[in-house]
């Protein structure tokens, strides 16, 4: 018996509570999508729990550049196409998705998992930090971007990382920032303007 | 209802937490309604209209309304003051995180708190542009006062004779300071200094001003930062997060290690 499906058949309450667990997804919702897989067939449910089971034993973390990979080193790390002189470092996985969508960039990544939140006990030693640095000290590198959030911890990330690769003596840069695409000047905060108007650029043609 | 659907308030976002998939909750402290949560939608798209104005540490004009789950939802927000000098300097703002954690921890829920709010404000800009180690003890010791727990630095909690000018013990979990014959054996109690005493008495009598015109060196006001962060953790019952950070940013600038 449990909260969320006490009238339910035990197997049926157990995926549901499976369901719940995940982010996002509240008793309502994890409901439906139990009783959407019940009336699935089931090759395609069986499809499914494949595809939860190969992503957990088959995916690791690329041992150069941290980020979830199925073989090690990662296609970006391997390729022979990247600029290897120029890392850029996020703080997850999903940015380097972002970033690769854009197409703008050639180089290579560096995944930190996290950012260094003080208030929530999150520090240098719970990121990738010391393998950012084993990284960097080969010499191949000239230039470090810094694409952590432009908010506070993502701030504050890339404040300690400036601190730490000062002294080593590359090209350190920071993503820009300023008025997004689609957003309306009059609602843009200061320090965002601010910035904007720090890096403003003139009109070529 | 007492209370209309929207108001309006003046806040200091002290923390957030993401929620969902765009979505964050904020816990703001306000000088009227003390500290409360509110969610903020859709903060985390680059094309949010608020996010920029709803940072930690800001100072900002918030609507709320009235949520049904007992969760309000910032309906509009301007920034006041966005401190913006402090998230520049990792050794302030790491204090300034500090100075927002601990009053996220001291504050009561939707209790008045006029007066910490006005105690954080001013902590928040002398962070900004005075002594950052000053600014921080003198907030701890007017946060410890306003939240009801003022350690004792007169007289001796044993014998209950007022303190003699030598160097006497100060024990958290008692509350403040014994004398050396009843201090000796009493539980978690520490040496303290008589010049530790001095400051420690400074900070809880003197104004800001008055404090910050003394010079303390380092040993100094480290045994006070000492003696201070025992007792907060020991009054909170738990550790401050961002005391840490601040220690180690402090490790690593000490020029040994490179």
């Amino acid at each position: 018996m449990n909260e969320h499906g006490s009238a339910a058949p035990a197997p049926v309450a157990r995926l549901i509570e499976e369901f719940h667990k995940l982010p996002g997804v509240g008793p309502k919702s994890a409901q439906r999508l139990t009783y959407y897989l019940l009336r699935m067939p089931a090759a395609e449910a069986r499809a499914l729990a494949e595809a939860i089971l190969d992503v957990k034993e088959r995916i690791t973390f690329c041992s150069v550049c941290q980020n979830v990979t199925d073989g090690n080193p990662c296609r970006i790390c391997a390729s022979d196409r990247r600029d290897r002189s120029i890392v850029c470092v996020v703080e997850e996985p999903l940015d380097i998705l972002a970033l690769e969508r854009s197409g703008s960039y050639q180089g290579l990544y560096h995944v930190l998992h996290g950012a260094i939140s003080p208030m929530d006990g999150i520090g240098p030693e719970d990121l990738k930090i010391q393998e950012l640095l084993a990284r960097l000290r080969s010499g191949e590198v000239a230039e470090v971007i810094l694409a952590t959030n432009p908010n506070l911890e993502g701030e504050a990330t890339a404040m300690y990382l400036t601190r730490l690769l000062r002294p080593l003596g590359l090209k350190v840069t920071r993503l820009a920032r300023g008025l997004p695409v689609g957003g309306d000047l009059e609602y843009a905060d200061d320090v965002t303007l601010t910035r904007a108007m720090e890096g403003r650029q003139e009109v070529q043609g | 209802m007492t209370t209309p659907r929207l108001y309006k308030t003046e806040a200091i976002v002290l923390r957030q937490r993401k929620l969902g998939e765009a979505d964050r909750i904020l816990t703001l402290h306000t000088p009227a309604y003390g500290k409360l949560d509110a969610k903020a939608k859709g903060v985390r798209k680059t094309t949010s209209r608020m996010s920029g104005h709803l940072q930690p540490l800001s100072r900002c004009m918030v609507q709320l309304a009235r949520g049904r789950s007992g969760l309000d939802v910032i309906a509009g927000c301007e920034t006041l003051e966005s401190f913006q000098a402090l998230r520049e300097d990792l050794d302030r703002l790491s204090r300034a995180l500090y100075a927002a954690e601990l009053a996220d921890r001291f504050l009561a829920e939707r209790v008045e708190s006029m007066a910490t709010y006005r105690l954080l404000l001013d902590t928040l800009r002398r962070l900004q542009d005075g002594n950052a180690d000053t600014a921080l003890r003198y907030y701890e010791m007017r946060l410890l006062e306003q939240s009801g727990f003022r350690p004792e630095l007169e007289r001796c909690l044993g014998c209950e004779q007022a303190l003699q000018p030598e160097a006497n013990y100060f024990a958290p979990v008692a509350g403040g300071t014994y004398c050396p014959s009843c201090g000796a054996g009493a539980a978690g109690s520490r040496t303290l200094s008589l010049n530790a005493l001095k400051v420690l008495r400074l900070l809880q009598r003197a104004s800001y001003n008055e404090a910050g015109r003394v010079t303390v060196p380092p040993a100094l006001a480290q045994e006070v930062e000492r003696h201070l962060r025992s007792y907060i953790v020991c009054m909170l019952e738990r550790d401050v997060n961002a005391a840490a950070f601040i220690e180690r940013l402090r490790r690593e600038q000490q020029p040994l290690e490179v």
